[in-house]
């Protein structure tokens, strides 16, 4: 029998799989994509650092590797059964079914689908992106950058807060780090496109962790990214591919409109369907927000409402990947207590 | 009288001390979610009426809040009840109802 089994091979369950192979514990991790890595693979870089995404990526992989931890790929769990004597049994799209002591659920979040928005146009016109689109294009960005329907970018927009703080979404909830990734993103536009103006609609900027308001700060002091307080109530395309944008510029009390060749959804995180599957095989319970409700969200947070499953990272809420890392880190160590006390 | 010289210029505080909120308690009374309010403005970027007068209903909240009820009779009547802020609010707050709420509360209260 395993110790601790390992959903999800995110940066949360690659963190958490090296801690608790070196306390000795025999671990392995379940991924249902066909690599490690989760979200961040699809991230050009990473708030407030800038650097690349994919450093802190090859650095988890080698860490497993070097550890020679068990990692199966391809490999989804449909159903997470806890046993009398307290033990799980997994049950995934493979034939094998896989017996634990502990789960460890790190299964992260799901990015918000900016379809659902349709007044913001994204799938309907060109030149409407999600933040994720863009850290992808950014990845691969050889040579001038230019709008999906092929023209000169003289002026970009981010509008932060899409499926996030909105009752129209669902989602009551911020997502927390949309609004600093805006600022990045907002800074790397003007790198790229010199000659261009980046405008970011806010409601509130909520630049709560370290080194994210001197982020702000730079954008406005260095790079001129303007700042508009209001919330886009509509977009729509001109007969040349611009996008016409309607908002209320609060401060000063006026509706303002404006053309922009680029327009980008600050998309946040929702809740994984893992979560879902997993609250109807096993009675875990999750929050109003659909996440995974922690056991007691100050002193028990990697704990949940069963016994030997723990979770860590985006599956309880949005969080950044420090952040993440942290809450992995801690969970190692709520796992090992348990398994201590148990043997 | 005097129509030149000086006089004590009104002061532009928003005394908060003083401030007459019985429209708002019969606002949120009758449409609680009007208290949800960020004051994103998506609600003013949407509406017919603002884009061709200076109705702006986001800061209608906020002076309510205030208890700034001087010509708010005349103010709401700018409204053309299309509903369009209904669809676009974030907080989902029945905007058009309070609108209607608003009416009656002058009416109800005999606010001028």
């Amino acid at each position: 029998m395993i110790d601790v089994l390992i959903i999800g091979g995110g940066i949360a369950g690659m963190e958490a799989a090296c801690t608790l192979h070196d306390l000795g514990f025999e671990t392995l991790i379940l991924e249902k994509e066909k690599q490690l890595g989760g979200h961040l693979r699809n991230w050009d870089t990473l708030f407030p650092t800038k650097r690349k995404a994919s450093e802190v990526l090859e650095h988890y992989v080698k860490e497993i590797q070097q550890r020679g931890i068990t990692v199966y790929l391809n490999t989804d769990v449909t159903s997470v059964k806890k046993q009398e004597d307290g033990t799980f049994e997994l049950n995934t799209g493979r034939e094998v079914q896989f017996k634990t002591k502990t789960v460890l659920m790190t299964t992260g979040y799901a990015l918000f689908n900016a379809e659902r928005k349709e007044e913001y146009g994204y799938k309907i016109y060109d030149n409407v992106i999600t933040s994720a689109d863009l850290e992808k294009i950014l990845q691969t960005a050889k040579g001038e950058l230019r709008s999906p329907s092929g023209n000169s970018i003289q002026s970009v927009a981010f509008v932060h807060c899409v499926g996030s703080r909105d009752e129209k979404s669902g989602n009551h909830y911020c997502s927390n780090v949309c609004c600093v990734t805006g600022v990045k993103q907002a800074i790397k536009m003007r790198q790229l496109l010199p000659e261009a103006q980046v405008f970011n609609f806010y409601m509130d900027l909520r630049m709560y962790g370290s080194g994210f308001e001197e982020m702000y700060r730079e954008a406005q002091e260095q790079w001129h990214v303007q700042f508009i307080r209001g919330r886009l109530s509509e977009v729509a395309e001109t007969i040349d591919k611009r996008l016409q944008l309607k908002a209320e510029d609060t401060l000063s009390a006026r509706p303002l409109r404006m053309h922009v060749d680029l327009l980008v959804l600050l998309v946040g995180m929702e809740s994984n369907k893992a979560a879902a599957d997993f609250a109807q095989s096993c009675n875990l319970a999750c929050a109003p927000s659909r996440f995974v409700q922690p056991k007691d969200f100050h002193i028990e947070s990697n704990k949940t409402n069963v016994e030997g499953l723990f979770t860590a990272g985006t599956a309880i809420a949005p969080l950044s990947v420090f952040d993440t890392v942290n809450h992995a880190k801690a969970a190692a160590l709520s796992v090992s207590e348990y398994l201590k006390k148990n043997n | 009288m005097n129509k030149f010289g000086f006089a004590p210029a009104k002061s532009r505080v928003i005394e908060y001390d003083s401030m007459h909120n019985q429209l708002l308690d019969y606002i949120i009374a009758n449409e609680p979610s009007f208290s949800t309010c960020m004051s994103c403005g998506s609600c003013t970027a949407t509406c017919s009426a603002g884009n061709l007068t200076d109705f702006n209903i986001r800061r209608l909240n906020i002076q309510i809040r205030h208890g700034e009820l001087d010509g708010i009779r005349q103010e709401i009547d700018k409204c053309m009840l299309c509903g369009k802020c209904l669809l676009v609010c974030p907080r989902g707050i029945n905007t058009r109802n309070a609108i209607m709420i608003i009416k009656k509360g002058i009416v109800n209260l005999g606010i001028e």
